[in-house]
């Protein structure tokens, strides 16, 4: 099942080459919870100094986030705030927002990082208790948000953390530790649920 | 857990996402290669250590990733106040008798 998840999801660069996401196609049920791996996007880590910032909005089509702790989205296009001068790009329309940022004169660093990270989705009731397990940042809507992005720890692990609903998170994570992430999520989910 | 304010997401944060990064205004010599032995063993190896308020650098390693100093009390290891990097020392301390 995971093979053809991963045959859908990823159009392969040539006929002799297939791209397999990790964990394509896993997702796991609790009472009050799902937690679900996202088919593949394409994602730029982007930074910039702050007079670059409106013409990589205009060229991006987004306007890129300049408080704390925020995101901004628009048209299947995400920008996170994860830092002063740095922002991450999240495109699920299959457009590319890489070549949109090398229009840009302005000064900027844009790097691909697409296949870098793997994206989860948790939702349900119980989604901020299951990511709660292992992340020590405060989760209530008036502390995080819906819209709130930040770069934070999920066990021994770096995530970047996306709220895009009341109930519904995304969480990002490199792909050689995505198989910790999601089963600290599923044991997580399994505590929520009680 | 502690708390810690970082002063570039302008808000508390549990410890884990920090890491601190030892003394901070240690200024570097411009001139490295003129020192002599006895300055450049007190500039890299010799720091103050003092028992009550220190002068650290922090850095919010899984957050925005930036570098920042922090006042600290190393008796309570409670944090005075923190300040982005490369301002200067705070003539006043919130809530600290000298």
């Amino acid at each position: 099942m995971a093979k053809a998840a991963a045959r859908k999801t990823a159009p392969a660069a040539s006929p002799s080459v297939e791209r397999r996401p990790a964990l394509a196609g896993r997702s796991t049920t609790a009472a009050a919870v799902k937690v679900e791996v996202l088919p593949s996007a394409e994602r730029v880590s982007l930074r910039a100094p702050e007079a670059s910032a409106a013409a990589l909005s205009k060229a991006l089509g987004v306007t890129l986030p300049n408080k704390p702790k925020t995101s901004a989205a628009k048209g299947g296009r995400t920008v996170l705030w994860l830092g002063p001068d740095e922002w991450l790009v999240i495109d699920e329309a299959g457009n590319d927002p890489l070549a949109d940022c090398a229009k840009v004169s302005a000064l900027h660093s844009a790097v691909g990082v697409s296949h870098r990270n793997i994206a989860i989705s948790v939702t349900g009731t119980g989604a901020a208790a299951t990511i709660n397990a292992g992340c020590p940042q405060d989760l209530s809507l008036d502390a995080f948000p819906v819209g709130a992005a930040s770069r934070t720890i999920l066990g021994k692990t770096e995530i970047v953390l996306l709220r895009t609903a009341a109930d519904a998170f995304r969480v990002e994570c490199w792909r050689s530790f995505s198989d910790y992430v999601f089963t600290f999520l599923s044991e997580g989910s399994r505590d929520a649920a009680v | 857990m502690l708390l810690i304010r970082c002063p570039y997401c302008e808000e508390e944060r549990p410890e884990l996402e920090f890491r601190n990064a030892g003394e901070a205004h240690i200024a570097r010599s411009a001139n490295m290669a003129g020192e002599s032995d006895d300055d450049f063993e007190k500039f890299f190896f010799i720091r103050s250590n003092p028992k009550g308020i220190i002068y650290e650098r922090w850095r919010h390693m899984h957050g925005c990733a930036r570098f920042f100093n922090a006042v600290r009390d190393t008796v309570t290891d409670k944090f005075v106040m923190t300040y982005k990097a490369g301002e200067p020392k705070p003539s006043k301390l919130p809530g600290v008798a000298k």
